[in-house]
């Protein structure tokens, strides 16, 4: 009988703990769920990310159209598609989100874009660069980037700067090798030829034995695609390592190759280091520092790629809101946002009418000494891309 | 030949460091039979520590060393005593997650005090770049990390078998009841050795983030090549973790030189291979 | 051989097997989401599934004393098997599910012949070697498996051709529970009749045992393929929930949480693992939905607790509580 007692007790105290607390639906209130990975491994691009938003919506107020902004964040802790499908189905009918925003990571953002299509919510894709996400449902929009925007523009840009005979060296898993595809291809339209490639494995720490097999080889650049976090930073010393002169042999790269901690671990080994990319903080224009000034002061660090995709992301929403006064139905939104352009920090950015996707300024850098510090210089830049890699086209 | 070689020198080096962070917990597994998986959360502790003295207080990298040995030497100390001690005769599934809520709590310590980005280690410049010798380079940081390696592990070695501490630590992990039979404090002894297989540890961590980087996920991510190399080498035996960590770090560069892709997986296929041939390990007991 | 010493045993179990009280009263309380928290119901169709995967982990870890650090393969198995099929055009629930399991069976019964032969460090360093190794070749199989990117184009066809996948979740979790119900009914069977006993034998002491006929080298192979069989259909219940199958199915981190999972709820006894599924989970989300960032302190320091006041598991402790409230009466 105790027995029965007891385990009906606790069950009944679980299921209670499971209801919670609900807070009570404001009338006039437009919630927004950032679903973002804030723990595990990638957890600093949802830090950089949360922080662009906190930042453009203390800077813009939080009410928009007459409704109050309300932002619900959610976890998804890393790469995992059924939580974040899960907690994308969650915002919709138990916290009566509005728009699904946020999204760095491929699987996830695919995960939930079902939701948005067969719940009718309203998407802003803030990171997550694979093409084929933004046709998954027709209530999305992004406003970060494509990895085969950014690399197919500068395979091109590449070969028309002197770099016939590449190498490419990419990380073994989906992005990288979208990367490497895309790069030799925009290589092989423009004339070059890809003498070598090489995959790694993922959470390879050592690569040493890579730059050595590209070393024999005897390009006239080496492209390098790893994702943020230790692996730059030992790259940039294997090259260095393994006495890859920059001035015989270019080292091509994509955003987070010169990211600011990857340039702070590397140290001068990284001069000369030509990467693409959307948005780097040294960007010279008089929006950008004004940008940078408010996000040092909020949060004593330098924006990065993960943050513009928020903070423009916000803009997105904001600015579609006011035009569609208000109204929350993920009809009146997209349409509100196709065709919508601005000027951005990182430079102008436009939302196509008719992929919703992103075009925008491909800018490419290279790392220099400004000073005593090392920076990420504009070099080079090639307004109004589109996303070649588009599946609609 | 000289690829050959060069691949050699940097399998031994990151074998050496693989050795560092291993060899504490293979003699506290081998001696009290403790799944410690918090093993990494030292090697973590002693990187930060050594990163918060250089970035924030301007000391220079040596001197980092001893102390990222101390700091977690100490925090093995604090823990042992507050944890561990119950849970030398519990199960291994308690003990496993113990240690895991520990390497939780560790992980989200580590994100908070030093947020989520990775930590920058500024090395002297002489430790920095390769030096050219017969016509190969060797990178100035890999033979500085040969070379402590060695030195330490030549100091254990000489340690355990030339001292009295070193006896009773061979006999506690050979046959635990026996030693206690003879008088011996094991779980004092077992103290002190788990605070110098933690401090290794530590010391294990300062020196990787050149090499491996350091970020709060660290702590996490690196206990399965430890474990590798502690199963492979077999437990209680400095040998044998030593062996396992050059047998494992020298086929992971063979494996991506030659063959890139496949990548890690020759460690985790060399793994099984020598488990299945050897279950207990190289040198385990029988 | 009198009939007194043959009925012995045999009355043993069937008290054993006698359904209590507090059993139905949980399975009535899993019917309780569907009336009183609907907003809630996906989340417990997670639960359930993560139960179901649990108790495939207890009746090898558990009961039979098999450790394994890699059980997430046959979970990822039996996901990728169900998401492939919907995939190449046969989204039929219930065929799909069998079929998994199947898959997940075969693969257990091909690896237990080395898993049976391995104890102690070795045994779990090899489970997860192969579990390790199954997520690389996954990954490289991008072709079949999607990759990085995850299986895409999974579509589920409405069960019993009548009960679509709506967004509350009603049919998920009305699904994961009866699947869960109904192989928890035959690992029930299974732990209490002699083989089960067998198996219990094997874990206290497996050297023992083939001095009283047991066949330890087929038991063992045999459970492993059973919990093999039931982690796959566990796996392809979240692929044709869900829609979603990607490599994180068969990774590291799944097999490690299950562990946790069925520690934390008391490993060797039947409901060790949904219960510790239910808590595992539900704690996770509340912490993450306070605290998206720090959440993993909070969850640490629950297994802590959890280890140092219950070290049997929660089951483990309400046991002791019932012994020590019985022996005062």
């Amino acid at each position: 009988m105790r027995k029965f007692f007891m385990s009906a007790a606790g069950l009944a105290a679980l299921a209670l703990a499971m209801v919670g607390l609900n807070p009570a639906i404001a009338q006039d209130t437009i919630k927004i769920a950032l679903i973002l990975c804030y723990s595990g491994q990638f957890a600093d691009t949802a830090t950089q990310m949360d922080d662009a938003v906190k930042l453009y919506m203390q800077q813009n107020g939080d009410t928009v159209a007459g409704k109050k902004i309300e932002v619900i964040r959610k976890d998804t802790g890393g790469i995992a598609p059924d939580v974040a499908k899960r907690l994308a189905q969650e915002a919709i009918v138990r916290d009566h989100a509005d728009i699904l925003a946020g999204w760095i990571l491929t699987p996830n953002a695919l995960a939930a874009a079902d939701v948005s299509k067969e719940a009718k919510k309203f998407m802003v894709v803030m990171n997550a660069a694979t093409s084929v996400i933004i046709t998954k449902s027709p209530y999305m929009v992004r406003t970060s980037s494509t990895t085969p925007q950014l690399n197919y523009t500068f395979g091109q840009w590449a070969v028309k700067h002197g770099s016939k005979k590449i190498y490419t060296m990419v990380s073994d898993y989906g992005p990288g090798i979208d990367a490497e595809t895309w790069f030799q291809k925009g290589v092989k339209d423009a004339g070059g030829q890809i003498v070598g490639s090489v995959r790694f494995p993922v959470a390879n720490p050592d690569f040493s034995a890579f730059v050595q097999r590209a070393k024999d080889l005897n390009p006239q650049a080496i492209y390098i695609w790893v994702p943020g976090g230790a692996q730059p930073a030992a790259i940039g010393k294997a090259l260095a390592e393994r006495g890859i002169n920059i001035a015989k042999t270019k080292i091509l790269g994509q955003d987070a190759l010169a990211s600011e901690s990857a340039l702070r671990s590397m140290g001068n080994q990284a001069l000369g280091i030509i990467t693409v990319s959307d948005y780097d903080y040294n960007h010279p224009s008089p929006l950008n520092a004004a940008f940078v000034k408010a996000y040092n002061a909020d949060f004593h660090r330098n924006p990065d790629f993960f943050s513009i995709g928020g903070y423009d992301g916000m803009h997105l929403i904001y600015a579609a809101l006011k035009k569609t006064g208000g109204k929350t139905d993920a009809d009146a939104l997209v349409a509100a946002a196709k065709g919508m352009s601005w000027e951005s920090p990182r430079g102008p950015i436009l939302i196509d009418p008719k992929t919703r996707d992103i075009v925008q300024t491909v800018y490419i850098r290279r790392v220099e000494k400004v000073g005593d510090e090392l920076r990420n210089v504009d070099l080079d830049s090639i307004p109004n891309v589109k996303d070649p890699g588009n599946p609609t086209k | 030949m000289a690829a050959v070689f060069g691949m050699l020198f940097d399998g031994v080096a990151y074998g050496m460091l693989l050795f560092l962070m291993s060899v504490g917990l293979s003699v506290t597994l081998g001696m009290m039979n403790f799944v410690n998986l918090a093993h990494c959360s030292f090697a973590m502790l002693g990187g930060y520590v050594a990163v918060t003295l250089m970035n924030a207080w301007g000391w220079p990298f040596f001197a980092t060393l001893p102390v990222a040995f101390m700091a977690a030497a100490a925090a093995s100390v604090v823990l042992e005593r507050l944890f561990f001690r119950r849970f030398y005769n519990a199960g291994d599934l308690q003990q496993c997650l113990l240690t895991i809520g520990i390497v939780f709590v560790s992980i989200a310590g580590a994100a908070y005090i030093y947020g989520t980005d990775q930590q920058p280690v500024h090395l002297p410049a002489y430790l920095t770049g390769s030096i050219v010798f017969g016509g190969m380079e060797f990178a100035v940081y890999r033979l500085f990390l040969i070379a402590t390696a060695s030195l330490i592990t030549l100091v254990l070695v000489v340690g355990i078998e030339t001292t009295r501490f070193g006896a009773q630590v061979r006999a506690a992990v050979n046959n635990q009841r026996m030693a206690r039979g003879l008088g011996i404090d094991v779980d004092g002894l077992f103290a002190v050795t788990f605070a110098l297989g933690s401090g290794l540890a530590g010391l294990g961590g300062a020196l990787a983030i050149e090499m491996l980087g350091l970020d709060p996920s660290f702590a996490l991510t690196y206990v399965i090549y430890v474990l590798i190399v502690v199963s492979v080498g077999g437990l209680g035996s400095i040998a044998g973790t030593f062996v396992a960590a050059m047998l494992l770090g020298i086929s992971d560069m063979a494996g991506k030189y030659y063959i890139p892709a496949l990548g890690s997986v020759l460690i985790y296929l060399v793994m099984l291979a020598m488990i299945m041939w050897r279950p207990t390990g190289l040198f385990g007991r029988r | 051989m009198t009939s007194a010493s043959v009925a012995g045993p045999h009355a043993y179990l069937q008290a054993q097997a006698r359904w209590r009280r507090g059993e139905i009263a949980f399975w009535l309380a899993t019917l309780l989401p569907l009336v009183l928290t609907p907003d809630y119901l996906v989340l417990a169709s997670q639960v359930a599934i993560a139960g179901l995967f649990a108790l495939s982990l207890d009746l090898i870890l558990g009961f039979s004393g098999i450790i394994s650090l890699g059980h997430a393969a046959y979970f990822g198995v039996g996901a990728y098997t169900a998401g492939l099929l919907s995939v190449w055009g046969w989204g039929e629930p219930l065929t799909g599910l069998l079929i998994a399991g199947l898959a997940a069976g075969l693969l257990g019964y091909v690896t237990s012949f080395i898993i049976a032969r391995f104890h102690h460090l070795a045994l779990i360093m090899i489970t997860l070697g192969l579990g390790l190794l199954l997520q690389e070749a996954a990954n490289s199989a991008s072709w079949l498996t999607g990759g990085f990117d995850g299986l895409q184009g999974i579509n589920t066809w409405p069960i019993l051709q009548k009960f679509d996948f709506d967004l509350y979740g009603y049919t998920a979790y009305s699904y994961s529970l009866a699947v869960l119900f109904i192989v928890f009914l035959a690992a029930r069977r299974l732990v209490y009749s002699p083989f089960g006993l067998a198996l219990r034998g094997i874990r206290e002491n497996g050297q023992r045992m083939p001095a009283i006929g047991a066949p330890v080298y087929s038991h063992i192979r045999t459970i492993y393929t059973i919990g093999a069989m039931i982690a796959g259909i566990a796996g392809a219940l979240l692929a044709q929930t869900t829609e979603t199958v990607s490599l994180e199915a068969l990774g590291f981190q799944r097999s490690a949480d299950v562990v946790v999972m069925l520690i934390v709820g008391g490993a060797g006894r039947l409901y060790g693992g949904l219960i510790g599924a239910i808590v595992y989970i539900v704690a996770r989300d509340r912490f993450s939905g306070l605290n998206p960032q720090y959440w993993y302190f909070w969850i640490g320091l629950l297994l802590i607790a959890v280890v140092m006041l219950l070290p049997n598991g929660i089951l483990g402790g309400l046991a002791l509580l019932a012994q020590r409230l019985r022996a005062k009466s």
